[in-house]
């Protein structure tokens, strides 16, 4: 890891509040309020919009100059109220900015004092405080704050266990159709799943037939209230353990952390918890999709094999992503993360920098596949190497809602898409300077000639 | 397609099987009749096909119903240092009312028109196919009139599908050559260093490891057929020095054709692996010092094999801890046989087992003088048996065709392709250090130890072993999975 330096070229980091809002996006009826200036949430919101083509409820507080230096509490009194009275949600999830944080104030005494004064006004609508300076952190940092913030706020102390009921609390990486995956696969073994936060009701590009102007979809306020009242929590990725700490520190339910649900090994320890906890067999239909993966990881190796991959992602995907090369066979021989701060960059299968897409642009010349987000694409053309594009944003493909890495069927889809981009990048003709092994007889010492050049 | 002309393509004096065989069974030529039922392979067609479509700046038009063009175009991976127009699929795409009405070969010459108008070619190469070559089709005489009406050679590949095996076919195809092509044309630029190599189809470039080494010494390739060729080059091929025919007897008669003709010796040999690539460099140096080339060129031969030979050995020197050891099953018959055995060793690795199928009487030998037991020698394994000997891990890998693919695959054995239809160059010294590379990426990929891991649970999806989870949970998991639901809010 490197030390901190002066400046950042073509970030790889977006901001905390934008994942702390995202996790609020994951909750039926919440309406996410950035307590900053107006630019703070127009661009997080200009990003979410391009990578979910979706109208993205958002509000801010809109901070000015007169009230930076006041205070901002009327601000955020008159936000909430309005808020409350226009659009009726059932949670507003305040998420703080570098702006208001520098400024200092006590936000949590002043959400009180709020509440309590406005009890009435506010009715039954629940206002959670996340305290995400942007000078901290990125999206993984920002959404496992959110999280922990409503489970601090939301999550009634219990010791009550229901054994069908199980709690899943997902990393920011995971898309609709991850949501998707797992959701189906708890079912499978006739648990109740209560996934937090839960972007596939929300987020995944449905036409509802009214207009409605918070998120709709996601997990209820009710789940999360009783969120203890379960057999077990599993957490996915090392983001999650705040929250999953939190949630035992309240209502003593235990948890299990798993650092990622990809690649086979992955989703084995997956399945067999479920199992566990449900007392049932590994039903038939997810044997299959285990074998299918089988099959895929057997077509698909000869296209990872040998393969040199560059990775700028946020620290829990980048581990994913790395994870699962290394499984495939490829190597990473670049990993750069947003943030320093998260402890599986240790176990990231490759040295990690934390850096931006500049350093990526620097350091990957001469792999075979860059992954990273949208914003990859200029190393991507710099470099003439193909970008897989994971994580956030993704505002120049569609679909990346329903891109799925997770378990056996994510990992089949994520191994089938990388190969395809392999195959594609190889899909052009040798030519005879470029096998001549007089000409590449030069760069020997550095490395041996790849047989298949790159088309720039 | 006579009877006649296909009975003197098998009475092939120079093919060693054919020498060997008895009066009556070399009339009957050496294609095996196939069992109906139980017959794989390709036909005539696309073995005339196979040899001749990478000609590149050739229109290779198929006269015939679409399945023979349609569901074969664009299946190889020669490659071209020029035109693509051999990749471009022409075809007449017969239709019931062009066979009935006897409209074939109007429709022929029509699309050699359009050919010769929009792409313009120096050639044209029509083949017939069994419909065509049924309804009596004369593809010949449509393509003497084609040739004079257009100016250029239009040449008849008379191999239809029913002819016989894909063996038949690279013969067909060879003798087309042999009649309609090659002398038709006169070079300007002949030297004493002036060679052809022959069966030599350029696989994803391959040759093209090859090529700079021949042209450092000074060597001439006046064609390389078919790979990578023109056709003009081809049509001059009868005043190189010397011939090399590669590998495969599937060109024999086009090598023992020219010597007969143009009195072009010519030798058998193999750019894959190192010995064989620098016995080929020899070979064809030692062939033109026979024509009368200055014998200094034995020299510069002898030098550069000598460093190419240690820089491909330095190159394969990280490799061979990797490699050392592992088995091999080789599954691949003909001259790989033994050619793969000796250069696999080479590098460390023990061969258990290899394929003599298609393989010669010397082949044969010569496995067995590598491998030094018969029982190490197998000429056909059933896939069962394969699929057995894999998945009870008897090999580390299978080295075969794509045809066998699946088998190794299904097994969760490492594989890796070594014939016509793979990705990946492996010709001449640098090819070897690639094959070994990739032998070593399949052979050492993490996937297959992940796969060969049992699932945590049995066949009725019963956990083999318990997840460890924190007790806190087992406990509480415990009380209530025996408990009634009802006590949970009392706790």
């Amino acid at each position: 890891m490197n030390e901190a330096r002066s400046l950042s070229t073509n970030p790889l980091k977006s901001s905390q509040p934008l994942g702390a809002a995202y996790a609020f996006l994951g909750i039926e009826g919440a309406m996410p309020l950035l307590h900053g200036s107006q630019g703070c949430t127009a661009f997080a919101l200009v990003l979410f919009v391009r990578h979910f083509k979706e109208t993205i409820p958002i509000q801010t507080t809109a901070m000015n100059e007169v009230s930076t230096v006041l205070g901002g509490t009327d601000h955020l009194e008159e936000a909430i109220l309005n808020i409350r009275q226009r659009a009726n949600p059932k949670l507003i999830g305040v998420c703080t900015t570098a702006l208001v944080e520098t400024r200092g104030e006590d936000f949590a005494a002043d959400l009180a004092a709020i509440q309590a004064r406005r009890a009435d006004a506010l009715g039954d609508c629940r206002v959670v405080l996340a305290e995400t300076p942007d000078f901290r952190g990125s999206i993984e940092e920002g959404w496992s704050a959110a999280v922990t913030a409503m489970i601090e706020a939301l999550t009634r102390p219990t010791t009550r266990r229901d054994p069908e009921r199980l709690v899943v609390l997902a990393p920011s990486h995971f898309t609709v159709g991850d949501i998707e995956i797992l959701r189906q696969t708890v079912e499978a073994f006739g648990l109740v799943p209560v996934i937090l936060p839960d972007i596939s009701g929300s987020l995944d590009g449905t036409v509802p037939d009214r207009w409605i102007p918070s998120a709709y979809g996601g997990t209820s306020v009710a789940d999360i209230e009783t969120l203890g009242a379960a057999c077990h929590c599993i957490a996915v990725g090392e983001h999650m353990r705040r929250p999953a700490e939190t949630l035992r520190r309240k209502t003593g339910l235990a948890f299990t952390l798993l650092p990622t649900l990809t690649g086979l090994a992955a989703a084995d320890r997956f399945v067999a918890l479920l199992a566990r906890l449900s007392g049932r067999p590994v039903p038939p239909s997810i044997r299959r999709r285990r074998s299918q993966l089988q099959d895929a990881m057997l077509d698909g190796h000869f296209h990872f094999g040998g393969r040199n991959i560059a990775i700028a992602a946020e620290p829990d995907l980048l581990y994913q992503m790395a994870s699962f090369f290394a499984e495939m066979g490829a190597e990473t021989t670049v990993a750069i993360a947003s943030t320093p701060d998260n402890p599986i960059l240790a176990a990231v299968p490759a040295e990690v920098t934390v850096g931006d897409l500049g350093d990526l642009e620097e350091r990957a010349a001469g792999v075979d596949l860059l992954v990273s987000h949208a914003h990859g694409r200029q190393a991507s053309e710099h470099l003439g190497i193909p970008l897989f594009r994971v994580g956030f944003p993704i505002f120049d493909r569609l679909g990346a809602q329903h891109r799925r890495s997770a378990l056996y069927e994510g990992t089949r889809d994520l191994i089938f898409e990388v190969a395809n981009m392999m195959i594609a990048a190889a899909d052009h003709h040798a030519t005879p300077e470029s096998l001549n092994p007089l000409r590449n007889r030069e760069m020997l010492h550095d490395s041996r000639p790849s047989p298949e050049p790159r088309r720039h | 397609m006579s009877l006649v002309r296909t009975a003197n393509l098998f009475d092939e004096p120079a093919c060693p099987t054919n020498r060997e065989k008895t009066e009556t069974a070399r009339k009957k030529g050496c294609s095996k009749p196939l069992t109906p039922g139980a017959a794989a392979g390709g036909c005539a067609f696309d073995g005339a096909k196979i040899v001749l479509q990478p000609i590149t700046d050739v229109a290779h038009l198929i006269h015939g119903p679409i399945a023979c063009e349609g569901n074969s175009w664009d299946n190889r991976h020669a490659a071209s240092s020029g035109s693509d127009l051999w990749r471009r699929s022409f075809t007449t795409d017969l239709t019931e009312l062009d066979i009935v009405m006897g409209n074939g070969e109007k429709r022929l010459f029509k699309a050699i028109r359009a050919i010769v108008e929009r792409h313009d070619p120096p050639a044209v190469f029509v083949y017939s196919t069994c419909v065509t070559a049924l309804i009596g089709d004369d593809i010949t005489a449509v393509c003497k009139r084609a040739a004079e009406r257009f100016g250029r050679p239009v040449v008849p590949v008379e191999a239809p599908g029913f002819a016989g095996s894909k063996n038949l076919g690279n013969r067909l195809a060879g003798q087309t050559l042999l009649d309609h092509v090659i002398g038709t044309a006169e070079p300007d630029d002949v030297t004493p260093y002036d060679v052809n190599i022959l069966g030599e189809y350029n696989l994803v470039g391959e040759f093209w490891f090859v090529k700079p080494l021949l042209e450092e010494l000074g060597i001439r390739l006046r064609a390389v057929i078919p790979g990578d060729a023109r056709y003009r080059d081809i049509a001059t091929a009868h005043r190189a020095k010397a011939n090399m025919m590669v590998c495969s007897s599937a060109l024999i008669n086009l090598a023992r054709g020219m010597q007969e003709r143009w009195g072009i010796p010519y030798f058998e040999g193999s750019f894959y692996g190192i010995a064989d690539t620098s016995a080929a460099i020899r070979g064809i140096c030692g062939l033109l010092v026979e024509q009368g080339a200055p014998s200094a060129l034995l020299d510069r031969a002898e030098a550069l094999v000598a460093r190419e030979e240690a820089i491909a050995w330095q190159r394969i020197a990280p490799l061979k801890p990797r490699l050392a050891g592992k088995r091999v099953l080789l599954n691949t018959g003909g001259v790989k046989s033994w050619s793969m055995v000796d250069a696999l060793q080479e590098a460390g690795m023990e061969v258990i087992r290899t394929s003599i199928k298609k393989s010669t009487e010397e082949d044969k030998a010569r496995a067995l003088a590598a491998l030094k037991d018969e029982k190490h020698l197998f000429d056909r394994l059933a896939p069962r048996e394969i699929y057995r000997m894999l998945a009870d891990g008897e090999a580390d890998i299978m080295l075969s065709g794509s045809r066998t693919q699946f088998i190794a695959l299904k097994a969760k054995t490492p594989w890796l392709d070594v014939n016509q239809e793979r990705h990946h160059p492996y010709a001449g010294y640098e090819g070897f250090v690639e094959l070994l590379r990739r032998i070593d990426l399949a052979v050492n990929s993490p996937v297959f130890p992940a796969l060969r891991q049992p699932a945590p649970w049995d066949e009725a999806g019963r956990l083999t072993a318990q997840p460890v989870i924190p007790t806190d949970v087992a406990h509480s998991f415990r009380k209530f999975a025996s408990g009634a639901l009802e006590d949970s809010d009392d706790c």
